[in-house]
């Protein structure tokens, strides 16, 4: 089959590739009928992620029919189910998985070794991403083996196109956790850096829990058009003073909630602080870049939230952590618990209260994935958000 | 907004300009006292360690991941320090004159090379230029954000993603 496939850094090829099959019971094979590139996909293609290995299938976010169910995957899916795929993979049966907990799941990393010892303890086991979640192949590509697919899967109801369902497998529960995790009050100002796809996602995610005020931070002005689109009121970090303009609307308060969706290849601004991180990160000795996070610390009103959705793969440095501890800030972050949200955000798409479809900009054949890799993370061509049908 | 292509034969360039910047920069700290009496300038020995650091600070600029430009810019402008300095030092009283010369030559090639390389970034960017779309009829709500406010308040928040009632701010 076709699928694309990591080479190295800024090197991802349309290769041919042996087709997946059952490996373990609990196992079914989904054929692609669409698949998108994600931001965490930028993490990879830019090589600030550590375990890749030439030759992984890339791809986190998918869609397609079941053609093929291992023995004890039967119970819950059958060929030709439609079926949405979360890009956390989960057992159902750990103590995580019990608690809803998806995206730190015990069993489903099979380099649980590698994990453990990196991270204490293991976390998930993701689909096209670093050995340390699994190293499982990924969804951009003819077909999947998609591993505990009995509860790894959200299925789509007919009458659904697959624009409107695709990021039911990460953007959306994404954004929507996000902003959920901020436990949202009619009086809370919720500021969200990065107008992204997640950024987007998240955007709409707090209007719809009924933020007071929703604030957009970026620089690139289609994606600031978008979200003002969605109800945003828009900063452009290279034009005005972010801390200044979040006090003025706030006033002089601060946001109650703070949202990080750039994670760690936030763009240097003038500020002292991003220059010294690209310099660092240029030099290998510093692996993501902290300047939103040291923003939001600094900006988000006493005893508030920060959500962290955007991705961070190692090391930061000069993180003002004082500061958050005497402010007494609230963290939440992690990825996302996908299949905790499935149901009820299926629910809101089918009911027409929200269809995610409007942030795809571009669509185009797996065959011309590598080239859109470039686009979307050079944000030309007005690209936003790209799908690609295989 | 600055539009940079990482990876295109400038971007490399610059690149490849950054990493020679740092090593020039570190030969220059390192061994400034050296280089100084090689070109009979003796007395400008710590000078030169300040034009090394100079040159260190901009080959890390150009080799973090951001626009080449500036940093680009910031090469021409040291190249020119760099030329008004040894064209002081080349003077019929300056036994090491040759040297300079020599030293005088090999910087005016490097700025043709910066030149070039910063004229080749800013036309990339004079291609790349589209005009930006317009996306603010994309808001993937049936109605307008404002009658959507709070559309999803029944959305179950689950225990563990509440806000502690300590922390909550009480509407005023
Ligand atoms: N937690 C999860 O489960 C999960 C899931 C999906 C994506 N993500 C992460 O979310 C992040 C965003 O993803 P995306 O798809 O929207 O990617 P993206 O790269 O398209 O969006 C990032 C946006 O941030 C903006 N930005 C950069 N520096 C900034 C700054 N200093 N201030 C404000 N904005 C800035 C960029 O201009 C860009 O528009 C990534 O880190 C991605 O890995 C996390
Ligand atoms: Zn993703
Ligand atoms: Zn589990």
């Amino acid at each position: 089959m076709k699928a694309l496939v990591w080479h190295g850094t800024a090197d991802i090829r349309y290769d041919t590739v042996p087709d997946p099959e059952i490996e373990q019971p609990r196992d079914a094979i989904v054929k692609v009928t669409s698949c998108a590139i994600c931001g965490s996909d930028l993490h990879l293609y830019d090589h600030f992620m550590p375990g890749m290995e030439k030759g992984d299938i890339m791809g986190h976010e998918f869609m397609g029919e079941v053609v093929d169910v291992g023995a004890e995957a039967k119970s819950a899916l059958k060929v030709g189910d439609r079926v949405v795929v979360p890009f956390t993979i989960w057992c159902g049966e750990c103590d995580q998985c019990r608690r809803g907990n998806y995206s730190v799941c015990e069993r489903s990393n099979r380099n649980k070794a590698m994990a453990d010892k990196l991270f204490g303890h293991t976390t998930a086991g993701l689909f096209g991403y670093t050995h340390l979640t699994g190293g499982y192949p990924g969804g951009q590509a003819e077909y999947v083996r998609v591993p505990f697919a009995d509860r790894t899967h959200v299925k789509i109801p007919d009458g659904l196109t697959d624009e409107q369902v695709l990021f039911l497998g990460d953007i959306f529960p994404t954004g929507w956790q996000a902003a959920a995790q901020c436990d949202i009050q009619p009086t809370d100002t919720v500021a969200i850096w990065g107008c992204g796809p997640v950024g987007q996602m998240t955007i709409r995610s707090a209007v719809l829990l009924g933020a007071k005020q929703v604030i957009a931070i970026d620089r690139v002005p289609e994606r600031l058009s978008m979200a003002k689109a969605g109800g945003a009121i828009t900063i452009n970090f290279e034009e005005e003073s972010v801390v200044e303009r979040l006090n003025e609307l706030t006033g002089g308060k601060g946001p109650e909630k703070c949202i990080d969706a750039v994670g760690m290849e936030a763009h240097a601004t003038a500020t002292l602080d991003s220059m010294y991180d690209r310099a660092k990160q240029a030099l290998a000795l510093e692996s993501d870049r902290a300047h939103v996070l040291r923003e939001m610390m600094y900006v988000c009103r006493p005893a508030g939230t920060l959500s962290i959705p955007g991705v961070y793969g190692g090391l930061i440095d000069k993180v003002p952590f004082g500061m958050s501890m005497n402010k007494g800030l609230t963290w939440r972050m992690g990825q996302t618990h996908v299949n905790r949200w499935t149901d009820d955000l299926l629910r809101r798409i089918q009911e027409g209260q929200i269809d995610p479809s409007f942030v795809i900009t571009h669509t185009v054949g797996l065959a011309d994935g590598p080239g859109m890799y470039q686009t979307f993370r050079d944000k030309r061509d007005g690209c936003i958000k790209v799908v690609l049908k295989p | 907004m600055a539009y940079y292509r990482r990876n295109s034969s400038a971007d490399r360039l610059a690149r490849g300009l950054g990493w020679f910047s740092i090593g020039l920069g570190v030969a220059e700290l390192v061994a400034g006292r050296r280089i100084a009496r090689w070109m009979g300038m003796e007395e400008q020995a710590g000078l030169i360690r300040a034009y090394g650091a100079r040159e260190v600070a901009t080959g890390v600029g150009l080799l973090a991941l951001g626009d080449a430009r500036p940093w680009m810019w910031g090469r021409i402008a040291g190249d020119a320090l760099d030329l008004a300095t040894l064209a002081s030092a080349h003077h019929d009283g300056n036994p090491r004159r040759e040297n300079v010369a020599t030293a005088l030559g090999a910087v005016a090639a490097v700025t043709a090379l910066d030149v070039l390389c910063t004229a080749m970034l800013h036309r990339e960017e004079a291609t790349a230029w589209t005009p930006h779309p317009d996306y603010s009829d994309r808001s993937g709500l049936p109605r307008p954000p404002v009658a959507m406010r709070g559309a999803a308040k029944d959305a179950p928040i689950p225990a563990d993603m509440r806000t502690p009632d300590i922390l909550r701010f009480e509407p005023a």
